[in-house]
């Protein structure tokens, strides 16, 4: 998993079947000190609770498809939860 | 598998069920003679790593689903091991 901050959101017309009633956020990638690494993502909101400028964390992959409820829909990243606070070690 | 150290760990409340009070820690990768790389992941503890543990992290989906016996669970990245000691020889 990856940290991740929403910047925005896609709101399709048309989707695939099992993908109607996701929430799809743009989100950009972090690195572990939050500064912006890459270029920004479509993930699908697993939570269906993140809202703009929070700090994320996301899966790639079929992790990605398997957090979805219905799970196995077509995705290739999802956000698993909401960063409520990262501690990093002094020194690092 | 990948080695790395913990360098700080993520708190959070609303995450997906299956996430609810795991120990989610984050772990530079580091090369075989220790260098860190500068990449980082996030992933869940199995083996209670502290803070600046040299560990060992499963990055696979599958073999992390058996270590943590949760067969549809969304997880990718599993510390699975803490390193005592690594012998490179050339």
């Amino acid at each position: 998993m990856l940290l991740g901050k929403v910047i925005g959101k896609v709101v399709p017309c048309e989707v695939y079947k099992g993908l109607e009633s996701v929430p799809l956020l743009w989100v950009q990638p972090l690195t572990r000190d939050l500064k912006k690494k890459g270029t920004p993502i479509v993930c699908a909101d697993g939570t269906r609770m993140a809202g703009p400028d929070e700090l994320v964390y996301y899966e790639g992959g079929r992790e990605a498809a398997m957090a979805l409820d219905p799970w196995f829909v077509p995705v290739d990243h999802a956000i698993i939860g909401i960063v409520d606070d990262v501690h990093v070690n002094e020194g690092d | 598998m990948i080695t790395g150290i913990v360098t700080g760990n993520i708190y959070s409340t609303i995450n997906h069920a299956f996430y609810d009070n795991k120990r989610l820690l984050v772990v530079e990768k580091t090369r075989a003679d220790g260098s860190r790389t500068g990449d980082y992941i996030i992933a869940v503890d199995t083996v209670d790593a502290g803070p600046d543990d040299p560990v060992l992290v499963i990055d696979e989906g599958n073999s992390a689903r058996q270590v943590v016996q949760a067969p549809d669970a969304p997880i990718r990245s599993v510390i699975v091991g803490i390193i005592d000691h690594v012998d490179v020889v050339s």
